[in-house]
């Protein structure tokens, strides 16, 4: 008599934990698509993270790539061709096996010019057809019309796609499958029943059951649900929240150290922009620019409004791209001294506690940023005290992202920016449409039809030698020159890097926190909800 | 006679709302970033790509070509396509109104209630003093912002629909104070006293009666203060109401959604103030023109 | 005057010349940065401590309500104005002219002039001194914000355009125009002055909502408004109590103009 409601007593327990072993967290909007070949925002790629299934994982913790749908890879013809070995008794989740005409079918819809695929742009390296061949059982050849720079690195973001499954759209290889959408409040990813990792017990992964993705944009509203218990995970958090949530709960925020975030400054140095002539002189000025960059306290910006957790930048590469920095690059001094050395070099002199030029006009110019962001906000307080040290009178202006994007990439009516930059990448090939010169996104000077001067056309050259090279010592040495060249000619002001703030709740287990995006769940097929039953199956 | 004035202003109402969804798209295409995307700042992107992001945007520069392929739309139930959630705005619209009206109709109703009541019982009881509290309340509820009243719920944990409450009371309460009050200094309402009607009696059939009208008025606008308190107070909240949508639609000047939002607001506020309209008609003397 | 809008003047009053005088009476300038000093709480060197930008919030109070204790009742007695003259009109002509004008002022209730706003900041030039931008902002709000009071006093228009003074003054030869401004505006006074003294805190809210799109006040000029979005940081505020200075003060200002304006007393003539 008691078997019968000690059955029912575990089952009741194994239920109500299986029920439980359910990670949550916040997208700040809806996903704009599940297909994972038009992913180009946030919350459309964290489902894709979840729920595709690649050839090629970039580790986001050790940073190195390894292999996940593919046991091996080859690259050869100079980045023209990747050769890979498939890993066999793979099944998509609705049981359909993996083949390698899933490999060509996903390579084809993803080249096809119709799709205008964001995933697609960095294979496009030169006009041409893109072929994929099956060599063998599990071999698969991608050949490309042209080299592609760090090209096995990319398919980290090439989820692969079913040729043969009756689901196309919703058969996936990832540890989740897409369970429920209701728009404008949550996403449910359940655990894929067919995913092919085990763990080092033979343990089929995920642990987790599902993960739900609340959609959330307020930040003090996720705060609230997090210190509720509602969520397990906060991403991206502010300097602020950070700091808060660490005096009542500290054993829950993470800081992983600084990402690969930028905050920048540049010049307008287009020829034709609606500028005075003379202002356009003082922006072309190197001088005029690295003085600007000298008298930018960078440890007040890390201090005050990122409240240490945050790192003065030198350069383009963050501290946390271990392989691609150059160490010799170091931050400006913040030091008053230098800047106006500087300056004075280059014909500024003081008149009372004002800045003239060598033609007696008095320096004083705008700087823009995007509205709604309290971080950017405070920097230009603090730059516009730190340049009124120097007699230059800085005027703020925030303004809507539309009207700030029409700005800079439009109409070039602005004098100078405060933006930020999300890298997502480690290698520089993708930073080339910033510092190509006739890159739409070379932003301080886009769409030159030549070098305008003789440093930019320096730069031009080692990216493109880096990006054309196979050889990761050459390349590397390639770019420590753009990035030497970068901080001589100070195009761009870096000034700090973020630190990857987030916070986690107790309960998650085997969290290993990574700066590179997503920096708690990247290994998501390992976590586990505390007190689960889970890993005893 | 009746069907015939209802007719003229359902007529009315549309074709209003029709030239307010023109006016409205010419607003957000005059405005600055209009046909950016801030996808042009993706550097992963190709040339190609980013030209073919900017002809997407393009399309809808001409502002008559717009609006009559919208017009011709609307006549089919498809109301467009919305760039920055990337599904139709009819299904948008099915999704997120249900819950707009519901809180709206709190909101409202809410509003105009503890407003009136505070302004009768102000009126009734005439005592030194006595509107101290309503008037603090009041001017508690101006000075703070919707964010912030909308924070404050959410940590008590009470419904966002309230909030909206807080923000129409005040100005119901100062309207219908200001009103009662006048009205209750009229010849007919001392007259009404001097007869020895009770207290209550003056208060609602001599003062309350004949202002009514007056405070119909008081509907259209509580409408309008609704929908604007409720977009800060759903972003806020994350409510996936239509407040919320046209913030979205605003930030990502999403020229589709702008404009189905701006005739339903249109259409909203006009049917809401074509009520009070005929209320106030109906209470006028026959001798008097009617409004239309 | 009674005793309590005495008291209320004496507010009102110690207010205005406390903004005006702030440069004389707070310790440091709105602008300077104490970075030593960062949400340093009140002491006898911060009277109201500092802000995460170590500014003395005391001093960026009192400048602050110059910026807003001027420019708010200004754009409320513009829209007010205007609103009188639309509604006043719309009620006092009634039939077509009526019809019309309701129609106007619905659909310009409707309209998302939010973009107006963003068109205007963006024709102005990007070195426009934050004084100028401030002014520029309240005077659009003030030009766009008279559509809902312009519904409410027409509707007070209809019941005062029969009234027997008015009548009356009508029969005894008196033209159209002088009846509408000797005789039914000044009637409208307790719609108008209730309308303005909404209008006041509604438009110093607009103006730190705006600064969520760029508009309005812009650093380091401070602004009620803009202390008051610091409220939304809900547990700072709880933290740190005297972030609510600038609301008490709005909260006072507000009640103050209410009591001062209050004028049921001798609401009609007869």
């Amino acid at each position: 008599m008691l078997i019968r409601p000690a059955i029912v007593l575990l089952l009741g327990t194994s239920l109500a934990l299986s029920a439980a072993n359910e990670l949550r967290f916040c997208l700040r909007t809806d996903p704009k698509t599940f297909d994972p070949l038009l992913v180009e925002d946030e919350s459309s790629a964290t489902v894709r993270y979840l729920t595709g299934g690649v050839l090629v994982r970039l580790n986001r913790y050790t940073q190195e790539l390894e292999g996940e749908l593919a046991t091996k890879w080859k690259v050869s013809e100079s980045g023209r061709r990747i050769d890979f070995e498939l890993r066999p008794g793979v099944r998509f989740s609705d049981g359909t096996p993996f083949t390698c005409q899933d490999v060509a079918y996903t390579m084809h819809r993803l080249m096809d010019p119709a799709l205008h695929s964001p995933v697609a742009d960095p294979f496009r390296s030169a006009p041409g057809e893109v072929e994929t061949k099956c060599t063998g059982p599990t071999g698969a050849t991608v050949r490309f019309p042209g080299p592609v720079a760090a090209l096995a690195a990319q398919f980290d973001q090439v989820a692969v796609l079913s040729a043969a499954s009756a689901h196309k759209d919703s058969a996936v290889l990832g540890p989740f499958e897409l369970g429920e959408y209701k728009p404008g409040t949550y996403v449910l990813l359940r655990r894929n029943p067919n995913y092919w990792k085990h763990d080092a017990n033979g343990h089929p992964l995920p642990y987790l059951d599902s993960i739900r993705l609340e959609i959330q944009q307020n930040r003090e509203l996720e705060l609230l649900r997090f210190r509720r218990g509602e969520l397990d995970v906060l991403n991206k958090l502010d300097p602020d929240i950070y700091d808060r949530l660490s005096s009542e709960m500290p054993h829950a925020v993470v800081d992983a150290g600084p990402s690969l975030d930028w905050e920048t400054v540049f010049f307008n140095q287009v020829q034709n922009a609606p500028l005075p002539d003379y202002k356009r002189r003082w922006f072309r000025s190197t001088d005029f620019r690295r003085a600007i960059s000298e008298g930018i306290r960078r440890d007040d910006i890390v201090r005050i409004v990122y409240k240490g957790h945050a790192r003065a930048a030198a350069g383009p590469v963050s501290v946390a791209n271990h392989f691609w920095l150059n160490p010799a690059i170091q931050p400006a001094s913040g030091s008053e001294g230098a800047a106006m050395a500087l300056l004075e070099h280059a014909g500024f002199r003081r008149a009372g506690g004002t800045l003239m030029d060598s033609s007696g006009n008095k320096v004083e110019f705008s700087m823009i940023t995007n509205a709604g962001n309290k971080l950017h906000e405070r920097m230009l307080a603090l730059i516009q005290q730190d340049l009124g040290r120097l007699g230059i009178q800085l005027n703020v202006v925030v303004l809507d992202f539309p009207s700030l994007v029409e700005r800079i990439s439009r109409t070039y009516n602005y004098e100078s920016v405060l933006m930020a930059w999300t890298n997502i990448d480690l290698d520089p090939s993708a930073q080339m449409n910033i510092w190509l010169s006739s890159a739409a996104n070379h932003q301080w000077n886009p769409n030159e039809k030549a070098p305008e001067t003789s440093w930019e056309a320096e730069i031009d050259k080692w990216m493109q030698a880096q990006n054309a090279s196979q050889d990761p010592n050459k390349r590397k040495a390639y770019f420590d020159k753009v990035q030497q060249i970068v901080a001589d000619q100070a195009p761009m002001l870096f000034l700090v890097n973020p630190n990857a703030l987030s916070a986690v709740s107790s309960n998650l287990k085997n969290v290993t926190p990574a700066v590179l995006s997503p920096q708690i769940y990247w290994n998501a097929d390992r976590l586990q909800i505390g007190g689960t039953l889970v890993s005893e199956r | 006679m009746l069907a015939s004035l209802l007719l003229r202003q359902a007529r009315r109402i549309l074709l209003t709302a029709l030239l307010g969804g023109l006016l409205g798209a010419t607003l957000v295409r005059l405005g600055p970033g209009f046909d950016v995307d801030e996808r042009e700042l993706d550097s992963r992107l190709s040339a190609d790509s980013q030209q073919a992001i900017r002809a997407e945007r393009a399309r809808d520069n001409n502002i008559a070509s717009f609006y009559f392929r919208y017009l011709v739309g609307l006549v089919h139930g498809d109301l467009g396509f919305s760039r920055s959630l990337n599904r139709p705005v009819s299904e948008l619209l099915k999704e997120r109104l249900p819950l707009t009206l519901v809180s709206l109709a709190y909101g409202v109703l809410g509003g105009v209630s503890v407003g009136l009541t505070f302004a009768l019982l102000t009126v009734w009881w005439r005592a030194p003093g006595v509107d101290v509290v309503p008037a603090v309340l009041s001017g508690l509820c101006l000075a703070a912002p919707a964010a912030v009243i909308a924070l404050l719920f959410l940590w008590m944990g009470a419904a966002s629909r309230w909030a909206i409450a807080l923000v129409v009371f005040p100005h119901v309460y100062r309207y219908a104070k200001n009103q009662l009050v006048a009205t209750s200094q009229s010849p007919h309402v001392v007259a009404a006293q001097a007869k020895g009607l009770s207290g209550w009696r003056v208060l609602w059939a001599h003062v309350f009666t004949p202002a009514a009208p007056q405070l119909a008025a008081l509907a259209g606008i509580s409408v309008s203060l609704a929908f604007g308190a409720s977009i800060p107070i759903e972003v806020i909240c994350d409510t996936p109401g239509v407040g919320q949508l046209a913030w979205r639609a605003a930030l990502d000047r999403d020229l589709p959604l702008l404009v189905t939002i701006t005739v339903l607001v249109a259409v909203m506020t006009l049917v809401v103030n074509s009520m009070a309209d005929l209320a106030l008609a109906a209470w006028r003397s026959p001798s008097e023109s009617t409004v239309a | 005057m009674t005793r309590k809008q005495k008291f209320a003047l004496v507010i009102l009053g110690v207010t205005v010349v406390a903004s005006l005088g702030a440069a004389y009476i707070a310790p440091s300038s709105y602008s300077e940065q104490f970075r030593d000093a960062i949400s340093a709480p009140p002491s006898s060197r911060f009277w109201l401590g500092t802000d995460e930008l170590g500014r003395d919030r005391f001093a960026r109070l009192l400048y602050g309500t110059r910026v807003s204790l001027l420019l708010a009742p200004a754009a409320a007695l513009l829209s007010t104005l205007i609103a009188a003259l639309i509604g006043g009109a719309a009620g006092y002509l009634g039939g077509r002219w009526e019809r019309v004008l309701t129609a106007g002022v619905d659909l310009f209730l409707s309209l998302p002039w939010l973009f107006l706003l963003l068109a205007v900041r963006a024709l102005l030039p990007l070195n426009t001194s934050p004084v100028t931008s401030v002014m520029i902002t309240f005077l659009l709000l003030g030009c766009l914000g008279w559509a809902a009071p312009a519904r409410m006093i027409r509707a007070g228009t209809r019941t005062l355009v029969n009234s027997d003074y008015l009548v009356q003054a009508s029969a005894s030869g008196i033209s159209r125009w002088r009846l509408f401004w000797r005789h039914l505006l000044p009637n409208l006074r307790p719609i108008l002055l209730a309308q303005f003294w909404i209008s006041v805190p509604l438009f110093i809210l607009s103006e730190a909502n705006l600064g969520l799109l760029g508009l309005g006040v812009s650093e380091p000029l401070p602004s009620w408004g803009v202390m008051l979005r610091e409220l939304e940081n809900y547990s700072a505020v709880l933290q740190n109590p005297w972030m609510l200075a600038p609301a008490i003060l709005l909260v006072v200002v507000v009640s103050c103009l209410q009591l001062l304006l209050r004028t049921e007393e001798s609401a009609f003539p007869c």
